[in-house]
């Protein structure tokens, strides 16, 4: 999100294999290029710009805002953090939302990784069956799960608190975590197994001290597309939780975001947008290249 | 399902007895429930947490579509399809389902078209050097494009709901800039011919980088000798793009297409962030915000599950015909999902 020159950054480009030496065609090639160059710029300012323009606004004072989009903050507004954080509630959302993150991260990496590794690698009837239906959570859509869940979680006196919510994101990210786990136990090699079970070992030694640290570049990439994806949840929270206290931040912004309308606070508003970006897209900078990889890998597959 | 029972037995562990061990018979007894116990621990315990979560609302809510149930009384009278006749005969509803399809329609095709020729620039654009042909800065473009891809939906709607604001929005700031007068405080989403098609570019905006970026992976595993062999055929890059690089990927783009189906039909958060109330004359009105609002406002949670089912029906016809138009094309491998 710094700067939108290209040549900066040709570091590292597994496509490019060398410079171009100008032949016969090379003017053509110059053309060719030269205008992918300008599409990909012109790409690039379309994505960025909102952006920007969003960190740039959440400097502004209100009035600021008002008076034209493009002029540069007089003074950074600090104060629109301090407000947003604050008075918006959006502290205690972005807690909320670290606590439930958190734990449901940590249960759907431990349960999908465990399911997984038993339907990659025991055969036993019904496995199809099962994994069908592991597919088939996948694919319906929420919509058509939220009015009973809403109920089953009421009955079980979870509706709208944090473990409830902790519980539904575990619940909906586990079919995508085992089906994405599946086919890196698959391809981990049997013999290791074959070879600690000759040696006595369990099979609980033979998954945890042996397979499961094999795994660990497939589990790394699932677990940095289910915090993207759980940190972005917006429904579940709608729907399960109604207590302002337990918002998380999604719903916190939401919420914020058609007050806003009426107490008109647009510089917090910008600063609670870029406080709710900066964590993932943190993540998403220091992971980024196993992230794409591992995203590649699981649609390629 | 979550029994695995005794057939387990049958995959004895593959280590067979060797010397000083116990005696055969006991050793596979104990590895059986060793092996039980893991798969039941593992696999049983955590499917039959998903079954109560996940695959019994599904099925629960297809018996509540059949009933007139309020959600907060006990009784849940039986009405059949009434549910659904009332649907046939929503105006609400079906201007709703109209919507919701316009963007399954539009929604796939246009964002991974644009993905595609934005991934082609990346990879033929450069300068021809031997097989592969990379375009400066493609590293930079890829990390750029994934950026939306990280952004919350929600944020993201927000966001773009400042950029179309009439008065003070960049989209205006921007188009008066140059000129353009009569877009000063133009309501993009206020207005019933532009709100859709203004919410559109929002949710295309959010994906054409993600699949851009699979599809230049994609593209670049394929075999570099194919290129070669179109080139010497004497297909230029466009060609090769079309014909080579095209058929190669079919696998994802279909995969993508899928995705993009499944989440057009949602849309949600998009359509919550950019219109909560439905737009201006409903015209941004989905099926999902139809089901929020009849299920979690009026109380008619029958009705709100029978538009669910309605919802998954189309959700399943679309994907069969994705597959099913993908397998005429001759669309091999790829995921099942």
């Amino acid at each position: 999100m710094t700067a939108v020159s290209a040549p900066g950054a040709r570091r590292a480009d597994p496509a490019r294999r060398g410079p171009g030496r100008r032949t016969s065609d090379g003017r053509r090639e110059g053309a060719v290029s030269a205008t992918s160059q300008a599409v990909l710029v012109l790409w690039t300012v379309l994505v960025v710009a909102p952006l920007l323009w969003t960190v740039m606004s959440s400097f502004k004072t209100t009035r600021e805002i008002f008076a034209s989009p493009f002029s540069l903050p007089t003074s950074l507004q600090w104060e629109n953090y301090v407000n947003a954080w604050t008075l918006a509630g959006i502290g205690t959302y972005f807690v909320n939302s670290v606590l439930v993150v958190t734990g449901a991260l940590a249960l759907t990496m431990a349960l999908g990784a465990m399911s997984a590794y038993v339907l990659a690698r025991f055969p036993f009837p019904g496995r199809a069956a099962v994994r069908t239906l592991v597919v088939a959570g996948l694919t319906f859509p929420i919509f058509l799960a939220v009015v009973p869940l809403f109920f089953i979680l009421q009955q079980a006196g979870l509706l709208n608190t944090l473990p409830g919510l902790v519980a539904a994101y575990t619940a909906y990210a586990y079919p995508f975590t085992v089906f994405f786990l599946m086919s890196f136990f698959e391809d981990l090699p049997g013999e290791v197994a074959e070879a600690a079970a000759l040696d006595g070992a369990s099979e609980w030694r033979t998954f945890f001290q042996i397979m499961l640290p094999m795994a660990r570049p497939g589990l790394a990439a699932v677990a940095i597309l289910n915090f993207v994806g759980l940190w972005n949840q917006f429904l579940l929270p709608v729907v399960l939780n109604s207590n302002p206290d337990n918002y998380v931040l999604t719903q916190g912004m939401a919420s914020f975001a058609s007050q806003a309308g009426y107490s008109v606070d647009f510089g917090a508003l910008f600063a609670g947008a870029v406080t709710t970006i900066v964590p993932v897209l943190v993540v998403y900078l220091v992971f980024q290249r196993r992230l794409q990889g591992s995203v590649v890998q699981g649609s390629v597959k | 399902m979550t029994q695995t029972g005794p057939m387990t037995a049958a995959v004895p562990a593959a280590g067979t007895p060797q010397q000083g061990a116990p005696p055969p018979a006991r050793r596979r007894r104990r590895a059986g429930l060793d092996r039980i116990s893991l798969m039941v621990v593992f696999l049983g315990v955590p499917f039959a947490f998903y079954v109560l979560m996940v695959l019994y609302p599904f099925t629960q809510a297809t018996y509540y579509s059949l009933t007139a149930w309020t959600g907060f009384s006990p009784e849940q009278p039986f009405v059949g399809l009434g549910n659904y006749a009332r649907l046939a005969g929503d105006p609400t509803f079906l201007s709703a389902l109209g919507n919701s399809l316009t963007l399954l329609l539009v929604v796939p095709l246009v964002t991974l078209t644009a993905s595609f020729a934005l991934a082609v620039l990346i990879t033929f654009g450069g300068r021809s050097a031997g097989g592969v042909r990379g375009l400066r800065g493609s590293g930079f473009y890829r990390v750029v494009s994934f950026f939306p891809y990280v952004v919350p939906a929600i944020v993201i709607g927000i966001i773009w709901s400042q950029v179309y604001n009439p008065a003070n929005g960049l989209l205006n700031g921007t188009l008066t800039a140059v000129g353009l007068d009569r877009f000063t405080d133009f309501p993009w989403l206020g207005d019933v011919d532009t709100a859709m098609a203004a919410t559109v570019v929002v949710i295309i905006w959010s994906f054409v980088g993600f699949y851009m970026v699979l599809f230049v992976a994609a593209i670049q595993s394929i075999d570099t000798e194919l290129f070669e062999a179109a080139r010497l055929d004497g297909a230029g890059r466009f060609r090769s793009a079309v014909h080579v690089a095209l058929p190669g990927i079919a696998g994802s783009v279909r995969t993508a297409y899928v995705y993009m189906g499944i989440l057009a039909l949602d849309a949600f958060v998009y359509m919550q962030a950019l219109n909560p109330s439905g737009g201006p004359e409903g015209s941004t009105l989905v099926v999902t915000q139809e089901i929020y609002s009849t299920a979690f406002s009026q109380g008619q949670f029958g009705v709100a599950c029978a538009m669910g089912v309605v919802l998954a029906a189309v959700t399943l016809a679309f994907v069969g015909a994705v597959f099913a138009v993908a397998r005429l094309l001759g669309v091999r491998g790829g995921a099942r999902a």
